[in-house]
């Protein structure tokens, strides 16, 4: 058992930092460490292209599709690299994170072929078609149906909460194509094109001003038959090995930017004079306490022999940092005190601390709630009985 | 998806074997009768310390093998403490990784050839304490210590005071032992008090001191650790047994909730423990920080959830014939004990952003 990563690796952490670094103290230094993911969304899809023609776009693909089939350690020390020079939020973290690795477990050559090539290049940006207005927390009750129509799927209904649906070529849509089915039977997973007359976009206005997120309206909205991964009415397992993606190694960079929040909260407190408070020194100990452990807990992760099985470590990783970062977020304005909640300039717009204390809200609930979490590491980490369906 | 594995942050197939061992080890000896045999005594369970010593052999885990000892690291050695703790087991275990790696690192040849054998043997039992107190005049002390975890028992004492470090023997003159009635059964204190007593300074105390801050810090929160999965293992097979309003309580949110919030704390804990014990290993710049951390983490993980216990067990958990208070009481023991939780994140805010103004 030992700490760290190995010296192959260290090279090429030192490889990723180089570039990144330079680019953000280069022509991307415009779109250096902006907090918020909708500013900039011109120049951060230049950016993805730009991490496109270097390779650094989806390195833990394999390298036919544009990737450099980079190990897990690897993807780790990029995306400590990449939070640590401040580059921006991907804006196609879905398309990279979530419906390429997807595609590529589940997706055909042809499957591949045509989607594949667009996230890699940074060019096609996708959302994410799970939650609807009755199907939240509970994702197996989706009411949106697709219906086969000669050649094409036919999709009604409305996906609510769709990040960057407004900035987004593509969707991935679970819906009930199989009449009359009940729960995760009967859900297909399609592949759908944003830009058609079937779909329209409202976007949601969130606690902290912005709009991240959308409803998305789909009204004889269409796919090809085969722009589908898994069986006809067999998506929920597709739907449900990309969650998984979604809870592995995609979140792992953030640990960087809750190092760069942290580092914050010290320098507001240095600033002001509340490092020297015992109360507040016990809260900084207490969140340095907690970032180092999620990182130790990372690298255990990481460090099992069988990356396909769940360990306690990794059923237990979003509720931690998700809550230490709402934690994290009430320090800071406790910290900050009333300067925290004036902004800067005339419009309701939050540097990166107070921003922070209002996104760490949703922390706790997107991907799974606090109290889904709880559910799921009682029922699967600790083996106890399964909540009873009302419905079912 | 590349899925090569370059990281090592988990066991190697001997710690996985050295685990196993000791846990099968404490499951089938450290039983609860046997424990509360102890308690009603002295506080430890002499045969069981005695074959825990000889025929598993791992005392000696992280001390030197010329004097006995196993070789090995803190990793091994919080393997090893983890299951004693897992089984609330009353033994000396914390004199072998305070006194005994104190003398190991700052010890003479003559202090160590003479306390090592016996004390990874088991024949002598050591106990170790922070004394900054002490009169010294002419190599003898003179005043009190309190409380010495299984004081009454020891052969040799080392106390520690900042930039000092004694040993001094149970038998020498001078030397007082009063045991006390200790809320944790299993790790009694005493008073011990010194007139005079001849006292051999330990020659490197530095070193000395950071061997029992590291070894004792480790071996509370790895215990701790131990401690703490223990109570949610065993309240866990009790939710799926019990059935109250027709259903195994465990089925209930409002109880699983609290089941999975502990596991979330001891997932972290199990982290903070080997990150300690890889970063006192490796001579790492983070030990230090591990080590508080560890501490601190540790021990608030294990009473909360020991209070979980009880409260989840209901009034059976409340009684003195269930094993949860040995569970709590042990993890009361241990918030406290080699510094409390303020104290151990205060040095993290010290290491982090310097001295308060």
């Amino acid at each position: 058992m030992k700490l760290g990563f190995s010296a192959a690796d260290e090279v090429f952490r030192a490889e990723c930092a180089a570039w990144l670094q330079a680019q953000m103290a280069g022509p991307f230094a415009d779109i250096r460490g902006i907090p918020n993911l909708c500013d900039a969304i011109p120049r951060r899809k230049e950016w993805e292209q730009q991490l496109a023609a270097h390779k650094w776009s989806c390195i833990g693909w394999p390298e036919e599709w544009g990737g450099r089939g980079a190990t897990l350690a690897q993807q780790v020390i990029f995306a400590e690299e990449y939070a640590r020079a401040g580059a921006p939020n991907r804006i196609n973290h879905i398309g990279v994170e979530l419906a390429g690795p997807t595609i590529l477990a589940f997706g055909s050559e042809e499957h591949k072929a045509n989607y594949l090539p667009g996230i890699a290049a940074g060019t096609h940006i996708w959302c994410q078609g799970y939650s609807e207005p009755n199907a939240g927390s509970d994702l197996a009750n989706v009411k949106t149906k697709a219906r086969l129509e000669g050649d094409e799927w036919v999709v009604n209904g409305q996906k609510v909460w769709t990040s960057l649906a407004h900035y987004s070529d593509m969707i991935f849509v679970v819906a009930r194509s199989e009449e009359g089915s009940k729960g995760p039977k009967g859900i297909s997973f399609l592949l759908m094109d944003m830009d058609q007359p079937g779909i329209e976009v409202r976007p949601i206005r969130q606690i902290n001003g912005e709009a991240e997120f959308n409803e998305t309206f789909l009204t004889d909205a269409r796919c090809a038959a085969d722009a589908m991964l898994g069986a006809r009415g067999e998506g929920w397992k597709v739907a449900m090995a990309l969650l998984a993606f979604e809870r592995g190694v995609s979140t792992l960079g953030q640990q960087m930017q809750f190092r760069n929040e942290l580092d914050a909260v010290i320098d507001a407190a240095r600033a002001n004079g509340k490092a020297s408070d015992p109360v507040v020194r016990q809260r900084i100990a207490r969140a340095e306490i907690g970032l180092r452990l999620m990182r130790y807990g990372a690298l255990r992760m990481l460090s099992g022999t069988d990356p396909t099985v769940i360990d306690g470590a990794a059923l237990t990783y979003k509720i931690q940092w998700a809550t230490w970062r709402r934690d994290l977020g009430e320090l800071a304005m406790d910290v900050l005190g009333q300067a925290g909640e004036i902004a800067a300039g005339d419009h309701y717009a939050w540097g990166m601390l107070p921003n922070m204390y209002l996104y760490s809200r949703s922390d706790t609930i997107y991907g799974g709630t606090n109290q889904i979490q709880r559910n799921q590491i009682a029922e699967r980490g600790l083996g106890l009985p399964r909540e009873p369906r009302g419905d079912l | 998806m590349g899925h090569g594995l370059t990281m090592e942050f988990a066991f190697s197939d001997e710690q996985a074997m050295i685990a196993e061992t000791v846990q099968a080890f404490f499951r089938e000896n450290a039983t609860s009768e046997r424990t509360r045999e102890a308690m009603a005594a002295k506080g430890i369970d002499r045969e069981l310390w005695s074959d825990f010593c000889t025929e598993l052999g791992l005392s000696g885990v992280g001390l030197p093998e010329e004097h006995g000892g196993a070789g090995l690291g803190m990793v091994e050695f919080a393997i090893v403490a983890e299951a004693a703790g897992a089984w609330v087991a009353a033994l000396p275990l914390l004199g072998l990784a305070t006194a005994a790696r104190a003398i190991a690192a700052g010890g003479s040849e003559a202090q160590k050839a003479e306390w090592l054998p016996k004390l990874i043997s088991g024949e002598a039992i050591a106990a170790c304490e922070g004394a900054p107190g002490l009169a010294e005049d002419g190599g003898r002390l003179t005043g009190a210590i309190t409380p010495v975890p299984y004081g009454a028992l020891a052969d040799v004492f080392v106390f520690v005071a900042p930039g000092k470090a004694w040993l001094v023997r149970g038998d020498a003159v001078g030397v007082g032992v009063t045991p006390q009635v200790t809320m944790d059964q299993t790790r009694p204190f005493a008073t011990v008090t010194l007139d005079g007593a001849k006292a051999e300074p330990l020659a490197d105390a530095a070193a000395a001191i950071a061997a029992v801050h590291a070894g004792g810090w480790i071996c509370l929160a790895a215990e701790a650790l131990g401690g703490a999965q223990a109570t949610l293992d065993r309240t866990v097979a009790y939710s799926r047994e019990r059935v109250q309003f027709g259903r195994a309580i465990g089925s209930f949110q409002a109880y699983k909730h609290r089941l999975a919030d502990m596991m979330v704390d001891i997932e972290q804990a199990r982290s903070a423990v080997y990150w300690a014990a890889c970063a006192v290993n490796e001579g790492s710049d983070e030990a230090e920080l591990a080590l508080h951390a560890a501490k601190s983490f540790c021990a608030d993980t294990y009473h909360m959830c020991a209070g979980n216990m009880i409260q989840l067990h209901g009034g059976i958990g409340f009684t003195w014939e269930h094993d949860a208070h040995l569970f709590f009481k042990r993890a009361r023991s241990i918030l406290t004990m080699l510094g409390d939780g303020q104290w151990h994140r205060e040095q993290v805010a010290r290491l982090i952003m310097g001295a308060a103004a």
